[in-house]
């Protein structure tokens, strides 16, 4: 009997120990973000798919097209093409695309880029509703931003 | 998988599918119950819903991009299978990573368990009908994501380490978040005392459920918190010390009851290990390079077999590699510790009350994509 009560009191008093924090959170800051109306900063590091980094020097790319990534990733999900042109020491990209899902965001082909010509994106909002929303033309990407 | 129609002895017993999608699986484990009233009297777990061949694709290409694959087995404990993968290989080339990347990886491997460890604790409590306290835990595990996503560039399968190395260096700012958080984890834990440890609720679901003792676990070959909460104090950081853990001061917390409690309390008292690990690394971190000075672009592997292990969130990981001198295993054989540990609910759980059963198997901590790999 007295085994009993004492296992009572014990118990409800954890349950008023557990009372306390709820309540004392109750009254302590929000820490939930109203994600989509706010949004936090995301860090700069962040690794999104890859993207080709705009050179400053001819605003254009700093591909060689030599398919250092292509080869290197364990996906293949890079395709490049290139082509030569008269008047152009080298080749000259044409195609870039990436196939995102298939992409495991290795970093591979960053690594292995010669050139240092790719980076990463910080692109996160990337939900889609079709498969073809996945396929990036990477070069058309680089040629469209500023 | 057929249900079979049960023979005369067994005729009244009703079978039921707990999952494939069921929420206290956390993922596509079937589980057959054959229930006699409350009471599941067996219990068969059935595999291969999110079975994806990860070791088959090893054999298909070169051993350096498996890396990524890894991380996908144990989507909680990404940083460590990358850990035991990338030792793997170091060992079979003979490769050698700089002392300051063994320190990062220490350090982030171990951030990486109390993450691991903190969405058990939530989601375990989940299972048992307690809403609140995955809060609270992700509240607090949403400071490492955040610490690690600034130097690995992700926030859950990473892919940081590389053969003889890691991929970026740590700045003052990655120590100074660090710090924080120990000091900021450290401060919850009385927290979670009051909230979660001591309930009365917990205590009656928890205390003598699914007895595990050391015979059993050494049957099944069952490890990690589950083996340490029978009191056997076998942890691969310190049975077979790997990387730069035996510089560290810190204790492996066993229970010896072998229930659901003891492996609760003895994961709960691995968070503050994890942190001590931490501390002590961050003030001892030397500085040097970060990868290796030559790894070759094509990692050519000496004939031969190697294996490497390393202590996971949920227990014994080892990697078995069998090389053919190409640079792409000829066999490589994961050992998954939550493998392991389901093939022990049959004889844990039966005769067990149905909610016990949630009870029992959410204190093994499963982690599906990692038993289907």
């Amino acid at each position: 009997m007295k085994s009993y009560f004492s296992e009572l009191f014990t118990g409800g008093w954890s349950l008023i120990l557990g009372l306390k924090v709820t309540i004392k959170s109750l009254f302590s800051p929000i820490v939930t973000v109203q994600y989509p109306r706010e949004k936090l900063e995301i860090t700069p590091n962040y690794r999104g798919h890859i993207d080709l980094v705009k050179d400053p020097e001819n605003g254009s790319h700093k591909c060689i097209t030599c398919g250092s990534c292509m080869r290197e990733c364990p996906s293949d999900c890079i395709v490049i093409e290139g082509e030569k042109r008269e008047g152009v020491k080298g080749k000259v990209l044409t195609v870039f695309t990436l196939d995102f899902t298939k992409c495991s965001l290795c970093g591979a082909c960053v690594e292995a880029c010669p050139t240092d010509a790719l980076d990463y994106s910080n692109e996160y909002e990337l939900a889609g509703e079709a498969r073809s929303d996945f396929y990036f033309d990477i070069l058309k990407r680089v040629e469209e931003r500023k | 998988m057929n249900v079979d129609v049960l023979e005369d002895e067994r005729h009244h017993r009703f079978v039921l599918n707990m999952g494939p999608q069921h929420p206290s699986t956390h993922g596509v484990l079937r589980v057959l119950l054959e229930l006699e009233g409350e009471y599941a009297m067996s219990l068969q777990p059935v595999l291969g819903y999110g079975h994806r061949c990860h070791e088959k694709i090893a054999e298909y290409k070169p051993a350096k991009s498996f890396m990524p694959n890894t991380a996908r087995m144990d989507y909680l404990g990404a940083l460590i299978y990358n850990h035991g993968y990338a030792q793997l290989l170091e060992k079979a080339t003979g490769i050698e990573a700089p002392q300051r990347a063994e320190y990062i990886r220490v350090i982030t491997s171990e951030l990486n368990r109390i993450q691991s460890h903190l969405l058990w604790y939530g989601a375990y409590l989940l299972d048992l009908g307690a809403f609140t306290p995955i809060m609270y835990s992700f509240d607090d595990r949403e400071h490492i994501l955040d610490i690690l996503e600034d130097v690995t560039g992700s926030r859950l399968t990473y892919c940081y380490y590389r053969v003889g190395g890691v991929c970026r260096d740590i700045d003052d700012k990655f120590i100074a978040g660090t710090r924080q958080f120990i000091d900021r984890l450290r401060s919850r834990f009385p927290m979670y005392e009051d909230l979660v440890n001591g309930n009365v609720i917990l205590q009656n679901r928890l205390n003598g459920i699914g007895d595990l003792t050391p015979q059993t676990c050494a049957r099944y070959g069952v490890t990690g918190p589950l083996l340490r909460g029978t009191g056997v104090a076998y942890d691969m950081r310190r049975a077979e010390p790997y990387s730069v853990y035996p510089e560290f001061d810190f204790e492996i917390p066993t229970e010896t009851k072998g229930d659901c409690m003891a492996s609760f309390l003895v994961r709960f008292r691995e968070m503050e290990q994890s942190l001590r690990i931490i501390e002590q690394a961050l003030d001892r971190l030397p500085e040097g390079p970060i990868m290796a000075a030559k790894v070759p672009k094509k990692l050519k592997i000496p004939a031969g077999d190697y294996n490497s292990s390393v202590e996971a969130p949920r227990g014994e990981l080892s990697y078995y590699l069998v090389a053919d001198g190409s640079d792409t295993p000829y066999r490589l054989k994961v050992r998954t510790p939550s493998y392991s540990n389901l093939s022990v609910v049959s004889e844990q759980c039966a005769g067990m009350l149905l909610s016990d059963v949630v009870s029992a198997m959410g204190s093994l901590d499963l982690v599906i994509p990692e038993i289907d790999r």
